[in-house]
């Protein structure tokens, strides 16, 4: 199969990206990209039990992410990648260069950031990262369930 | 009454809110929980919000999913407080109603009762 989505969303292993996601796209994995989660055994725990039977949750470090990620693209079953914030995709996307298309689905308020869609907050700093990423022939979307609209990076990052 | 538990209900959208509201109706009890939505919240902002609501004393969680951002920010708080503080999943008005009533209870204790009358009420009556 493949990977169906590469997404952000600062609420990791949620049940929008368990139900909303998982049980439309039938997900057979969900592999959480966060160094910090890697190391903590009971973090590790925790999103694991919001996780149903069916769905394998795998947490892997990015560097152990980009290593695996050929066998995630090429497993039977159809997986989802997820990152926590900005950063963390971006240290994915420069040690994984086929990774052609992201998709935000949810970056919350924090200080210094401003709506630029009802699920999706940005620093100024943020959006320009976004935009290096676009022009490095990466996708760059917003969804936040799969009912709706992918709306292109140029739409809410101006 | 000061040293009774206190109940924090963490739930998606408004879930939370119209569950306490409901419990507050049936049972007289007003002030006994306090409703948190994880609404705009990323995971830092949701924590900061639940441990707003539990306050200094002692206090049950009731969680809506038994996963997710809700749950996460429950059991961070509890973690980090290392006092007092149980979590529950799958809150539904049962438990909430057995709750109020019993609020004098260590919070592992009522965490448990929770548990039992919440369990106690999901049926299927004959037809």
């Amino acid at each position: 199969m493949s990977l169906a989505v590469v997404r952000v969303d600062d609420r990791l292993i949620h049940g929008q990206v368990v139900v909303g996601w998982g049980q439309p796209l039938g997900l057979g994995f969900i592999a959480l990209v966060d160094d910090k989660v890697r190391s903590s055994g009971w973090e590790q725990d925790l999103y694991r039990m919001g996780v149903p039977p069916g769905i394998e949750a795998i947490f892997a470090s990015v560097d152990e992410a980009a290593r695996r990620y050929d066998d995630w693209v090429k497993d039977a079953r159809i997986g989802l990648v997820l990152t926590g914030d900005i950063d963390t995709l971006i240290a994915l996307s420069d040690k994984v260069p086929k990774l052609r298309r992201v998709t935000l689905g949810g970056i919350h308020h924090k200080p210094g950031r401003s709506e630029r869609l009802r699920y999706v907050y940005l620093t100024a700093d943020e959006v320009a990262q976004l935009r290096e990423l676009a022009k490095r022939g990466i996708e760059v979307v917003a969804q936040d369930v799969p009912t709706a609209r992918a709306v292109p990076l140029a739409e809410f990052a101006k | 009454m000061s040293n009774s538990l206190r109940g924090v209900v963490v739930s998606h959208a408004g879930l939370a809110q119209s569950l306490v509201t409901a419990a507050e109706t049936i049972s007289g009890v007003a002030g006994a929980l306090v409703p948190v939505t994880n609404e705009g919240c990323d995971g830092g902002s949701l924590k900061a919000r639940i441990g707003e609501a539990i306050g200094d004393g002692p206090a049950v969680v009731f969680v809506d999913l038994p996963g997710g951002s809700c749950l996460a920010g429950a059991v961070r708080i509890a973690r980090d407080q290392g006092r007092g503080i149980a979590v529950v999943t799958g809150v539904n008005l049962a438990m909430l109603l057995d709750f109020v009533f019993h609020r004098d209870l260590p919070p592992a204790e009522a965490a448990q009762r929770a548990v039992d009358a919440g369990g106690r009420a999901i049926r299927i009556p004959p037809a």
